[in-house]
């Protein structure tokens, strides 16, 4: 155990991202400490997610990483990680029940399918031979058969302990107040638990990437935005699909343990306050559960247990922020992930660690660059 | 546990014990040594042990056992069940049936 506040890498957040890059630094036998400002190990969006290990729907610039994780790193990752994380790629359905969102699918595919992603149109009869529990009303669906769904907790903690059985550093309750530059280089982390010190700073913080980036003069547009979720009791299996809709009333799966788990909203996310606890409100769960049994009437009598809610860091344009700081050498972002970041977790991580080990990046990264937001006029 | 928490800390090899075997959390069927073992993998409080084994995210949400596995994570850190924070308590508090919760207002 070190017994110093200093290593190679500092990471500041342990979430799924932040833990699976601590897991690849220290295969690559580079030193890591993480710092988390809560009690709690990957207890923001890591934690707060549907989920979802989709490529389907990405925008062009994330497909990518989307397509590399699911043919390269997530069938392994519970052989790699040793326990199981629930992976299930048994495909994702966009439900239709109208012409319009029928239209809505059709571009979406064609998106997709420019992407190099097998994605297609099934109609009604195939959709519900894909899954048979649909309502009446569904009269076509989006189907990518690759796309699939995994337990996010259990992704993050299973990197999180294999990357401290494999020495990183974890330190819970710190919080991080400022990057320090010495002789122009990004180094020193300052908490409210004293200083940490490495050659590169890895900022994988969720929104408040934001605020501790500013003391270094860099503002990534980004906003806290609410997202709900009921679970239902453990039901016996009924299918194994991620689903969706068209006009995204609600997303969701059933998990390997035989609960459902269903985000949905209520339409006033935008107008939460938007700083603490993340709480779910009364008006929600009740709008998710009409939601989903306006596509899956069979789980009327079907139980939620619980609901809870959490913090997407929502970039101005949906995509992440990945990548070096010019002009703070050693430093790296990754954040903004904007609600899609779990499915793309272990090719992140593998990528933030590629770049602190100085190696060319697996894939290229410069959409996701800091640097790419520009006034409108 | 509030505060700075170092997961380095050295809590030494697992030590099997008679009892475990016995089973804390009823609805997900989680045992006392599973419990022990995830706290040797880490999870150092009662957050990171739900979501790493389930105890007590089925139908009783932890009323049953939510302070037996405190107890439990408390001895094997040997620290006191006071210093661990209690889950998270959500809505619905009973289990509700979905047309009943999606219901605005009777008779809809």
């Amino acid at each position: 155990m070190m017994n110093t506040n200093t290593a190679d890498v500092i990471i500041i957040g342990a979430g799924a991202i932040g833990s699976a890059a601590a897991y690849y630094l220290t295969k690559k036998g580079i030193s890591v400490i993480v710092l988390e400002k809560s009690d709690y190990i990957g207890n923001g969006g890591s934690s707060r997610n549907g989920g979802g290990v989709r490529q389907s729907g990405r925008d062009p610039r994330e497909l990518p990483l989307a397509m590399y994780g699911v043919r390269n790193l997530w069938p392994s990752l519970s052989d790699e990680l040793g326990m199981d994380v629930e992976y299930c790629q048994e495909g994702n359905l966009r439900l239709g029940k109208t012409e319009e969102h029928l239209k809505i699918l059709r571009g979406l595919t064609a998106s997709c399918n420019a992407g190099g992603l097998d994605m297609r149109m099934v109609d009604a009869k195939e959709a519900r031979e894909i899954c048979p529990y649909l309502s009446d009303e569904v009269v076509g669906a989006g189907w990518c058969p690759t796309d699939g769904h995994a337990n996010p907790m259990l992704v993050t903690l299973a990197y999180y302990r294999a990357a401290r059985r494999n020495g990183a550093r974890f330190i819970t309750g710190v919080r991080a107040l400022e990057i320090r530059k010495v002789r122009g280089r990004a180094r020193e982390v300052v908490t409210d638990n004293g200083v940490y010190e490495g050659d590169t700073i890895m900022l994988i913080a969720g929104y408040d990437s934001r605020v501790i980036a500013q003391g270094l003069g860099f503002d990534i547009p980004m906003s806290p935005f609410l997202m709900e979720v009921v679970v239902t009791e453990d039901a016996p299996p009924m299918f194994r699909q991620m689903l969706g809709t068209a006009m995204a009333d609600f997303y969701g799966h059933q998990s390997a343990h035989g609960s459902f788990v269903f985000g949905g909203s209520s339409g006033y996310e935008a107008y939460c306050a938007s700083e603490g606890t993340p709480t779910s409100r009364s008006i929600t769960a009740s709008s998710v559960c009409r939601a989903v049994l306006g596509y899956f009437p069979a789980l009327s009598r079907t139980k939620i247990v619980r609901t809870w809610a959490g913090w997407i860091d929502e970039c101005a344009d949906h995509v992440p922020v990945i990548g070096r700081a010019d002009e703070a050498p050693g430093l790296v972002f990754g954040c903004a992930f904007s609600g899609h970041g779990f499915g793309i977790s272990p090719v992140v991580g593998t990528l933030l660690a590629e770049l602190a080990a100085g190696e060319a990046t697996t894939l290229d990264i410069s959409a996701f660059d800091y640097d790419r937001f520009k006034a409108k006029i | 546990m509030s505060g700075v928490c170092d997961r380095a800390r050295d809590l030494g090899v697992f030590q099997s014990a008679s009892d475990d075997g016995r089973i804390i959390c009823r609805c997900e069927e989680i045992t006392k040594g599973e419990i022990r073992r995830a706290v040797h993998d880490g999870m150092f409080n009662l957050h990171e042990v739900r979501r790493f084994l389930r105890c007590g995210m089925g139908l009783c949400q932890g009323q049953t056992c939510g302070k037996l596995v405190r107890a439990i994570i408390a001895r094997e850190l040997n620290i006191s069940a006071a210093e661990l924070d209690d889950a998270t308590a959500r809505a619905p508090m009973r289990p509700l049936e979905m047309e009943i919760f999606g219901r605005e207002a009777p008779g809809i």
